[in-house]
């Protein structure tokens, strides 16, 4: 057995950055596309909107269980058939697998932050309700300055659990023969055969990300943090 | 069976809250069942009645926090119907006092008392934060502008939101049982707070049980039962000789 040899991870590190660089903004991309959008599901849920409602809650239900490999593979052959039906081009308008991912992964988030945002919702008291119509506020501006900045407060740890999982879920792409960090490492490994000394520097990576996610979201716990309120 | 006083009466033309024939349900239970109540313009109204008698849903009803099923409100000439333009054109001119405060806990002080009036009245931010100031103030609590709702005391927190009510300048004031849910010694810095309001002529309409309080400023005690209105009187002569049976028996109760 040789003794371990980090030299091939400088050497590879620019491959790696790239991956890294995409995971990292496949996760930002699907993050904002599904917190709007899942914020807008769980609203609609909330207000329950007819028809539009049920149409949001089969659509998450469904979301949620089927794996996101499956819809990746899903939405890389169905849309752009459906984009071909629709522009009447006769076949299909292929979409490119990176907005592939960019689209799945937005779709799909939002169905996960819909459901942290809908409970949420349920959690804020009703006097907060009663006391925005007390004051004559719009339904806009009760949620935007009274229901949500709550909700947002309330459910930040489960986002950011969520949030962890999307990024490490990145590595899905490579179905798509799309590279992430996680592909990248992947492929760097079996060509030089330094599959032990690849993979422990990846965990790293991923921890150090992680972690700094973490004292990321306590430092923004703390600076919006509700004074006196019980924990 | 309502005893109607001459009071009532002469307060008819001039009343700035016209509740007539009211009827309220939840479901199979009606918690009003035909109420009429009509409150001048600086009148003082004490409601009162046993737990479950609609009290609070009748002053729920005014600001439409609860929609009535049948019969007329009418608040500062507004009819309240399922117009959004027409309730919140009521709702501007209507605070309410819950009795669990209901403060925005993510705000401060200063911030609870500023939203409303920018947001709805268009005021500048320096302008309801002026305001704010002056009614926090008011409500001695002027100190406190910068700390949040979890860092006050229950009576502390009560009076920000008369404040917070106050910023909006309504012409009437609705309290639903703003004591009940304060520790004993909180009790009298909020009702030395309401007695002042009165005296400076705002329109109250009170659901308490505080008697000391309903003696020193009510023009009117109204008491309920079971959705219905039972007996109206002036507060010497309701405390002093009740003419209802359940009147005298709820006396009986709250007064050991």
């Amino acid at each position: 057995m040789n003794s371990l040899d980090f030299s091939i991870v400088l050497q590879a590190w620019p491959y790696l950055w790239s991956g890294l660089l995409f995971s990292l903004a496949l996760t930002a991309v699907a993050f904002v596309v599904g917190m709007v959008l899942g914020t807008c599901f769980a609203l609609l849920q909330h207000f329950e909107v007819p028809v539009i409602a049920r149409i949001v809650r089969g659509y998450i239900a469904l979301i949620r269980s089927i794996p996101l490999i499956l819809v990746l593979f899903w939405f890389f052959f169905l849309v752009p058939i459906v984009l071909g039906h629709l522009s009447g081009s006769g076949g299909p308008v292929p979409i490119g697998a990176t907005w592939t991912a960019f689209i799945t992964f937005g779709l799909f988030e939002a169905a996960y932050y819909s459901e942290i945002i809908r409970v949420g919702l349920r959690a804020v008291n009703r006097g907060q309700f009663e006391a925005c119509q007390a004051l004559a506020l719009s339904t806009f501006e009760t949620y935007r300055s009274v229901i949500l900045p709550q909700v947002l407060r309330v459910a930040s740890p489960i986002i950011l659990s969520q949030t962890i999982i999307l990024f490490q879920d990145t590595s899905l792409v490579y179905v798509l023969s799309l590279t992430d960090l996680l592909g990248a490492a992947s492929k760097l490994a079996q060509l030089n055969g330094r599959l032990v000394e690849m993979y422990l520097v990846i965990v790293v990576v991923y921890l150090a990300i992680s972690s700094a996610a973490s004292q990321g979201v306590a430092l923004l716990r703390k600076r919006y943090a509700i004074a006196g309120a019980r924990r | 069976m309502v005893q109607q006083t001459a009071v009532d009466e002469t307060s008819r033309p001039q009343a700035i809250v016209a509740v007539e024939g009211v009827v309220k349900r939840f479901g199979r239970f009606t918690a009003l069942n035909d109420i009429n109540l009509s409150v001048r313009a600086g009148e003082k109204i004490v409601l009162c009645g046993p737990s479950g008698s609609g009290k609070s849903t009748l002053i729920r009803c005014i600001n439409h926090i609860e929609k009535h099923d049948a019969g007329r409100i009418v608040v500062d000439g507004v009819e309240l119907t399922d117009r959004m333009g027409d309730i919140n054109n009521v709702r501007r001119e209507v605070g309410m006092v819950f009795q669990s405060f209901n403060l925005f806990p993510h705000l401060s002080i200063a911030e609870n008392c500023m939203l409303a009036p920018m947001k709805v009245r268009g005021l500048s931010r320096a302008e309801a934060h002026e305001r704010a100031l002056g009614f926090l103030r008011k409500v001695r609590i002027h100190d406190q502008a910068n700390k949040y709702p979890g860092q006050l005391s229950g009576g502390q927190q009560q009076r920000v939101a008369i404040a917070r009510a106050l910023c909006m300048q309504p012409k009437i004031m609705l309290f639903d049982e703003p004591t009940s849910a304060l520790d004993p010694e909180m009790v009298k810095e909020v009702l030395d707070i309401m007695v002042e309001l009165a005296r400076d002529g705002m329109t109250m309409v009170c659901v308490t049980h505080e008697m000391g309080f309903a003696r020193e400023v009510a023009d009117r005690v109204v008491f309920m039962d079971r959705g219905a209105i039972v007996e109206e009187a002036d507060p010497e002569t309701f405390f002093r000789a009740p003419s209802t049976e359940r009147a005298r028996d709820f006396l009986g109760q709250i007064i050991h």
